[in-house]
């Protein structure tokens, strides 16, 4: 076990890990990492624009795995704590900039409108992306959790990049989601 | 009415709304999971300033950080003082960001762009009032 302690921090090292969590999240843990997250940009990046966009990405990111997960579901009123978002997220220093991974679970129903929605904005250049999130803003439906729709478009608006995804089948009503956030500097 | 005064928090934004004088302030920032709660008061709050406002209404905005669920919640502030301007006052959005921070001027050209009001871009050195 000692040495599988030390084989992970070597890892993490290698990899130029700032920060990785899997588990159930709550709002307060969000708090916590965002904070975790700002304080290390501080230390590690310059350019104020990076730090910035670092920071929206990952805040969208882990209110993504809040918000739209599988295993969020209600019993009668009362939420059990086996039942809050569970995810993963890990946030890496790369060659030119940061990455963001994330990882959720989620309804196998909604793969498809989904895969739609990030094809749709990897296919826009910037400028019809901008016009993208413009009329996503102005047309006014509201999804319940408030964003209707324009998280996956700031992400790529803050990214600067392609967003990369892949969808696992799990079982006959779930599917596992991982997003590959790039913010190059 | 009384005025609507919100002290920030570490994800959401210090408020200070004043019906005397037409000052309306969003300050710091709005990163909530539930912005629609937050943003339930103030837009009510708007709703009944808007029955009887003063002539010269400015709402100042100056946040280092919103989040996507908060954007539709900050149209829908600015939407309810299209409805001010609409019976003939006079409605003004100071937008504030910082010299570096392209993204949050975009942000405010956005808006600028779908919503019927005046709006002030203002360059400042530093956004305060987000780590409380």
């Amino acid at each position: 076990m000692l040495q599988t302690i030390h084989d992970l921090y070597d890892e993490l090292e290698r990899h130029r890990v700032m920060l990785s969590f899997q588990g159930p999240l709550s709002t307060d843990l969000i708090t916590a990492l965002l904070g975790a997250v700002e304080r290390k940009m501080e230390g590690l990046e310059p350019d104020q624009r990076t730090r910035r966009r670092v920071f929206n990405v990952v805040m969208e990111c882990l209110q993504n795995l809040f918000h739209h997960n599988a295993n969020l579901t209600i019993h009668e009123g009362t939420t059990r704590t086996t039942d809050l978002p569970h995810g993963v997220v890990m946030i890496a220093q790369a060659d030119q900039g940061y990455q963001v991974l994330t990882g959720n679970f989620m309804a196998g129903a909604d793969v498809e409108r989904l895969k739609g929605h990030l094809d749709r904005i990897n296919a826009l250049p910037p400028d019809q992306l901008r016009e993208f999130y413009r009329e996503t803003l102005a047309d006014g439906t509201y999804s319940n959790k408030g964003g209707g729709g324009l998280g996956m478009i700031d992400i790529a608006r803050k990214s600067g990049g392609k967003l990369e995804y892949g969808f696992v089948p799990y079982d006959k009503d779930k599917a596992f989601f991982s997003l590959n956030v790039n913010v190059t500097n | 009415m009384s005025a609507l005064i919100l002290e920030g928090s570490p994800k959401t934004p210090t408020v200070n709304f004043d019906p005397e004088t037409g000052f309306l302030e969003l300050r710091g920032r709005s990163i909530p999971e539930n912005s629609i709660d937050f943003y339930k008061p103030l837009i009510d709050w708007l709703d009944k300033y808007g029955r009887s406002p003063q002539p010269k209404t400015a709402l100042h905005v100056q946040l280092e950080y919103f989040n996507t669920s908060s954007s539709k919640c900050i149209l829908d502030l600015f939407k309810k003082l299209e409805g001010v301007r609409a019976t003939g006052n006079e409605v003004t959005v100071l937008w504030h960001y910082e010299a570096d921070d392209e993204d949050m001027l975009e942000a405010g050209e956005d808006y600028a762009g779908i919503i019927n009001i005046p709006f002030k871009m203002i360059q400042i050195e530093e956004v305060d009032g987000g780590e409380q």
